[in-house]
């Protein structure tokens, strides 16, 4: 029997979904119990692994690591820091949560919840995976069942929605599966341990780092994902159910600059230091500023939550590259509140929407009047999303922000001003939809129930919680990331790239 | 700065409130359909009155240390530690902010008090409640926060209260979108606020001395003096971004707009949020980093001007609105304008004492406009009232007095506080003339506007209730049996004099209206400077020459001891610069010569109102009556630009970006396609045709393929003899 929590919360789902494929097919009530109680053990765990988490030590814990491939030098190597426990621990509460999200689902039952517990498996192992190889395996084996479930149990445009995210990301993973060789191969004796590649990142050449970098940032770029590569998002989520919407923007674009972080950082810091401006700066504040405004244009209610989804992931790649306590602890722990926060808003137009059955902002009016505790939630998250201070989002912004000002002053006034368009869209779309005479059409709508109530409450907590007192998560993320950040910075000293080494200022 | 005294219980003026905010908030629906309004009034009520007393108790606290020593902190807990920043949730009283609690918790108790009253028949009280309570919190962390990021969480967090109480009867669409307004135009300030905050963080940790900590950055803010950012002085620069985010909470040009549009929400509401507390809140910033603002005299000369710009503008816009909340809503925005001009001269203690009356009188010329709102059943325009003060006699005589003190009469509050700018725009090295000249007329205009609603209100007939089909005479009727209204004239429209829970705070406002100014009697009166002397510590500034430190010592007797002798004093006052005295009457002429001329126009009906408006082909009456159109210019330009770009934005995110990618896909489709028509016609043909050939060829061939050996030998010969013959040529 394994003894690391981490190896069974990675594959306990998947024991779940071996399970629910045994099961009669019309046992509706049967399988979701199964999968609600394989998604259980997992988070149990990672409230314990939350309490005995070494706050002090950068290193990894709950490692793992025994040979899996031998000839290849594969191996079953995993473990958790500081970087990685906090998306361990999102990834636990969100499947939990998504399991009772997807309760409504009358199509296919047995499939989609199969597929459901797979996914969560593969999400759990890309955020544990410290083998390249590994690392891969579960970032592929993730593309499939988010393409099943988008592709049939989605909306009217699944189809096309769901080869686009396929497509996409594959464009991503063969860069990755290059780059993987190319360092498997790079270096003698040939490894794919991420952490022996990191030690080895001093012997990289130049020109080595430069492609690596690029090829890996636009693999992760795409999940993000960031501006150009961001359009298979609002599709994705727009024909998703409501359940794999909440996984897709919490859990799976973290992928994205969690891969920067975990991979293109400490294996790669000269490429980062080199492209941190460009690639990651200038991009994250396009993101924000873009998205914002793009949000704003939308008449889509998750189209438009979609967008906002953008921007916010923006702060992250800003806050990542701005190279201070402050910045980089502020990007993780963003992570970590756009997920729990996103998460309530896609959570809350699936509420609106199983009623209606349409999310057209300008097609309601007055909800207020109608659903009044709906609307409460709805206010809760929505001032979660513009970053009011007592809300989660409010820390982490306000930390990249400020981080952002020691070098990238101009970059951070442009992204702050964000602020004003964040409170734009979403009071309108608040006005829009919530505020006003009540809408004749929808007088009836009931008010949210109590499976409805019982998703959001975690994840209302964590956002009041985190927004009043949000020192156990920087607790958590602070002593890793400080080290990844001394090692990307005394990187730029004496390395291949020691011209450019140091952060662009451009104040 | 001296080592803070410990206590524990200075967090509790902002929990009880929080507290009452989030019981109301979650179970207030249920507690007021179990208990009764009544319960949640007590539930709102309590903690305020509670706050009021520990901030009482922190006052007396402080006045029994020395002036130097008064300073107590609460350290509650760790907030936000990450790499060199350590922030705590912390708060701090000083004798600044020991004033502002004050007034937040004593005329905000006073208005969760009036507002049972007032709204008597608002079915979802508990959210009323729930809000104001909230809104309380958040003010009071704005005042106590111990840091910069502290205080902006109440800074947002009073902007938030402001949204949901503007739009609190969010089913009219205009309340909600003035809410939204309201909000939106406060994001554009807070914006300044933290950039202003990013780089005073980051400026001194160029020193390794990074703080956010109110009393380490007065301590350390010398650091910056050599530092620049984008060019210019840090201070500049730091103080500029600091003075956007006041221009938006406290309405200042060019982000005054959206308090106007703020009268949308219940009346205590406004003389609460949007009179007495939370725009002052723009003040309160600047006084309370005096320290760095001293450092930064083009930013004072930027304060000074816009204040003044303000204080004129808004109350030329004062006089011509007819709705009775817009009225007081401009001319709040002046006089924090006056506010302003106190704090671009330097003069901060000045400031903060206009603000301390101003919160005085303005909440009672709310909450009196709020009685006559109630008693005339939501009725905002002044040209159906009239008469009042027969109906409404305690109304009018608060609303009286307050007037009076706004308009600058002595020997109300308002004419000490706002004197004392006026005398300090005059004579601050930071100050100037025209500042004098153009505050004066403002004052002035203030004193018209005032007399004009308190004459449109109060005096004349009763204009209300024709529209109900009642003819004058019927009204005169019931007039001259006022007293009887209630006895059944059968049509019930007569204004009555509203409950004692709403006219009890009008008189303890009004009393405060009367009094306050004597808490800072200026030399030339004969004074002490009490206020200046109790703030000299905190604003440490040349600002006030007056001030002692020997008078700063008095104690709490000694205080007492010396208001009354201030008291006395006034009538005779022993001499002083001349000029003060001539300045000082110039503006109280102006001021009364405004309400000659409001006398003159509404109560005489000498000259008719109508020529005003005229003047000058009415170019500068339309200009005023719509607000010089600034509502419409940033319709035209930023919101409708803002919107434009999202849109053009989402196209080109739509058509370019993803028609890019869906471009690529179709040519790799058509691509395909080709291949795939070329594998079918090429290169499977080229196959097919290889085979098709051999096949040709083989049926050809076999003609010559018999069998028969003979036919063998027979094409061998020829081959042989081709070649031969071949070789041979």
């Amino acid at each position: 029997m394994p003894t690391n929590p981490l190896t069974w919360m990675i594959f306990l789902p998947l024991l779940g979904a071996a399970v629910i494929l045994c099961l009669p097919r019309n046992a509706h009530q049967l399988i979701k119990s199964v999968a609600a109680a394989a998604t259980v053990p997992p988070l149990l765990m990672a409230f314990s692994l939350f309490q005995s988490f070494d706050r002090t030590i950068a290193d990894m814990q709950y490692v793992t690591k025994i040979p899996w491939i031998a000839s290849f030098n594969i191996e079953y190597f995993i473990g958790v820091d500081g970087i990685s426990i906090t998306m361990v621990l999102l990834t636990a509460l969100l499947s939990f949560i998504c399991i009772f999200a997807s309760w409504g689902i009358e199509k296919a039952v047995k499939g989609y919840f199969a597929l459901f517990l797979l996914l969560d498996t593969a999400m759990m192992g890309v955020f544990c995976a410290l083998d390249f190889f590994l690392f891969f395996v579960f970032w592929e084996v993730m593309l499939l069942p988010m393409y099943f479930l988008i592709g049939i149990w989605g909306g009217p445009r699944r189809e096309y929605a769901a080869i686009k995210f396929f497509l996409y990301t594959m464009v991503g993973s063969v860069l990755m599966l290059v780059v993987m060789l190319a360092l498997y191969f790079y270096n003698d004796p040939h490894t794919f341990d991420l952490l022996e590649l990191a030690k080895r990142a001093p012997t990289y050449s130049a020109t080595f780092q430069r492609f690596a970098w690029l090829a890996l940032f636009i693999g992760f770029a795409i999940k993000i994902p960031a501006f150009p590569f961001h359009t298979w998002l609002p599709d994705a989520h727009v024909e998703a159910p409501t359940a794999i919407s909440v996984i897709l923007a919490g859990v799976l674009l973290k992928m994205g600059t969690y891969g920067i972080l975990r991979i293109n950082y400490p294996i790669l810091p000269q490429g980062t230091l080199e492209f941190a401006y460009w690639c990651l700066v200038a991009l994250g504040v396009l993101n924000i500023v873009y998205g914002a405004l793009c949000a704003m244009a939308q008449t889509d209610f998750k189209k438009l939550i979609a967008y906002s989804s953008i921007s916010h992931m923006g702060y992250v790649m800003f806050g990542m590259a701005t190279f201070t306590s402050q910045g980089i602890d502020g990007a993780v722990l963003q992570m970590f509140n756009h997920g729990t926060v996103t998460a309530m808003l896609f959570l809350l137009v699936g509420v609106i929407y199983d009623r209606a059955h349409h999310r057209e902002i300008n097609g309601f009016g007055g909800i207020a009047g109608i659903m009044p505790f709906y609307t409460g939630w709805t206010a809760l998250a929505f001032f979660a999303a513009m970053g009011l201070p007592g809300l989660s989002a409010f820390i982490s912004e306000v930390l990249v922000l400020l981080g952002g000002w020691r070098y990238y002053p101009v970059m951070t006034l442009i992204a702050a001003s964000a602020v004003v368009l964040t409170a734009g869209y979403m009071l309108w779309t608040m006005q829009r939809i919530y505020l006003g005479a009540p809408n004749e059409k929808y007088l009836t709508l009931p008010d949210i129930s109590a499976r409805e109530v019982f998703t959001l409450v975690p994840l209302g907590i964590l956002v009041v919680v985190l927004g009043v007192y949000p020192q156990p998560i920087l607790d958590l993320i602070g002593v890793s990331l400080h080290k990844l950040n001394e090692v990307v910075l005394s990187a730029g000293q004496g390395g291949p790239l020691a011209s450019t080494g140091t952060p662009p200022i451009v104040r | 700065m001296s080592h803070p005294i410990e206590v524990g219980y200075l967090r509790w003026i902002v929990l009880l409130p929080l507290l009452g905010a989030i019981i109301n908030g979650l179970f207030g629906a249920h507690i007021q359909k179990r208990l009764g309004r009544g319960a949640i009034a007590a539930i709102a009520c309590t903690p305020v009155a509670i706050a009021f007393l520990i901030s009482v108790s922190a006052f007396f606290q402080l006045l029994g240390l020395e002036p130097n020593q008064r300073f107590l902190l609460d350290d509650m807990s760790k907030w936000i530690h990450v790499g060199d920043l350590k922030l705590n949730l912390a708060f701090w009283v000083d004798p600044l902010s020991c004033t502002l609690i004050l007034v937040v918790t004593g005329i905000g108790g006073l208005i969760h008090l009036y507002s049972v009253g007032y709204l008597d028949d608002e079915p979802s009280i508990w959210r009323y409640f729930a809000y104001l309570n909230l809104f309380t919190a958040a003010m009071l962390t704005l005042v106590l926060g111990d840091s910069l990021l502290v205080m902006f969480v109440g800074w947002e967090g009073v902007g938030l209260c402001s949204y949901a109480l503007i739009g609190f009867w969010y089913k009219d669409l205009n309340n909600a979108t003035a809410g939204s307004k309201a909000f939106i135009v406060n994001r554009i300030g807070d914006f300044g606020f933290v950039l202003g905050m990013f780089a005073l963080y980051w400026c001194l940790d160029e020193s390794g001395q990074g703080t956010l900590i109110f009393r380490e950055l007065a301590e350390r803010v010398h650091l910056i003096s050599d530092q620049k950012v984008f060019g210019i002085a840090a201070a500049t620069f730091i103080t500029l971004a600091f003075f956007v985010g006041a221009t938006g909470k406290s309405a200042q040009i060019p982000l005054y707009v959206w308090l106007p549009d703020a009268m949308a929400g219940p009346t205590p509401v406004s003389a609460l949020i949007h009179a007495a507390t939370m725009v002052t809140a723009g003040v309160y910033m600047i006084a309370r980093m005096s320290f760095l603002f001293d450092m930064a005299p083009d930013t004072l000369a930027v304060i000074a001007t816009i204040g003044t710009a303000t204080a004129f503008l808004a109350a030329t816009i004062g006089v011509a609105q007819w709705d009775i909340k817009k009225v007081l809503a401009y001319s709040t925005v002046s006089q924090l304008g006056f506010m302003f001009i106190a704090m671009g001269v330097g003069a901060y203690s000045a400031g903060i004492f206009h603000l301390f009356t101003h919160a005085f009188f303005k909440a009672c010329l709310f909450l009196g406009s709020g009685s006559i709102i109630h008693a005339l059943h939501h009725e905002q325009d002044m040209r159906n009232m009239g008469g009042l003060k027969k109906y409404m006699p305690i109304t009018f005589l608060t609303f009286f007095v307050s007037t009076l003190a706004i308009a600058g009469i002595p020997p109300f509050a308002g004419f000490f506080s706002k004197d004392e700018i006026l005398w300090k725009a005059w004579s601050s090295p930071h100050g100037s003339g025209w500042i004098w000249l153009f505050g004066s007329m403002a004052a002035g205009f203030t004193a018209f506007y005032m007399f004009r609603q308190v004459f449109l209100t109060f005096f004349g007939e009763y204009r209300g209730g024709q529209a109900h089909g009642h003819g004058h005479a019927d009204h005169g009727h019931a007039a001259d049996h006022a007293h009887a209204v209630h006895g059944g004239h059968g049509h019930g429209q007569e204004p009555h004099e509203s409950s004692k829970v709403i006219t009890g705070p009008l008189v303890l406002l009004a009393l405060g209206a009367i009094l306050t100014g004597f808490l800072n009697v200026p030399g030339a009166l004969g004074g002490h400077h009490i206020f200046d002397n109790w703030l000299a510590p905190v604003l440490q500034a040349g600002s006030h020459g007056a001030a002692s430190p020997a008078h700063g010592a008095a104690g709490a007797h000694g205080v007492a001891s010396e208001l009354a002798a201030d008291v006395e004093h006034v009538a005779h006052s022993v001499a002083h610069d001349p000029f003060e005295y001539i300045l000082m009457s110039v503006s109280v002429g102006i001021a009364l010569f405004g309400i000659f001329l409001a006398w003159l126009v509404y109560e005489k009906k000498a000259i008719s109102p109508e020529r005003f408006s005229e003047v000058l082909g009415g170019v500068p009456y339309n200009l005023v009556y719509n607000k010089y159109y600034v509502d419409e210019v940033y319709q035209a330009t930023l919101i409708r630009g803002t919107l434009a770009l999202s849109r053009i934005l989402s196209a080109f995110d739509r058509w370019i970006i993803d028609g890019a990618v869906n471009g690529a896909a179709a040519v790799v489709r058509v691509v395909a396609r080709v291949e795939g028509a070329f594998d079918t016609y090429v290169v499977d043909g080229a196959v097919n045709l290889v085979g098709a050939v051999s096949l040709w060829a083989g049926n050809r061939m076999r003609a010559i393929q018999t069998g028969h050996i003979y036919s063998y030998l027979y094409a061998i010969v020829i081959g042989v003899a081709v070649v031969l013959f071949v070789r041979l040529i």
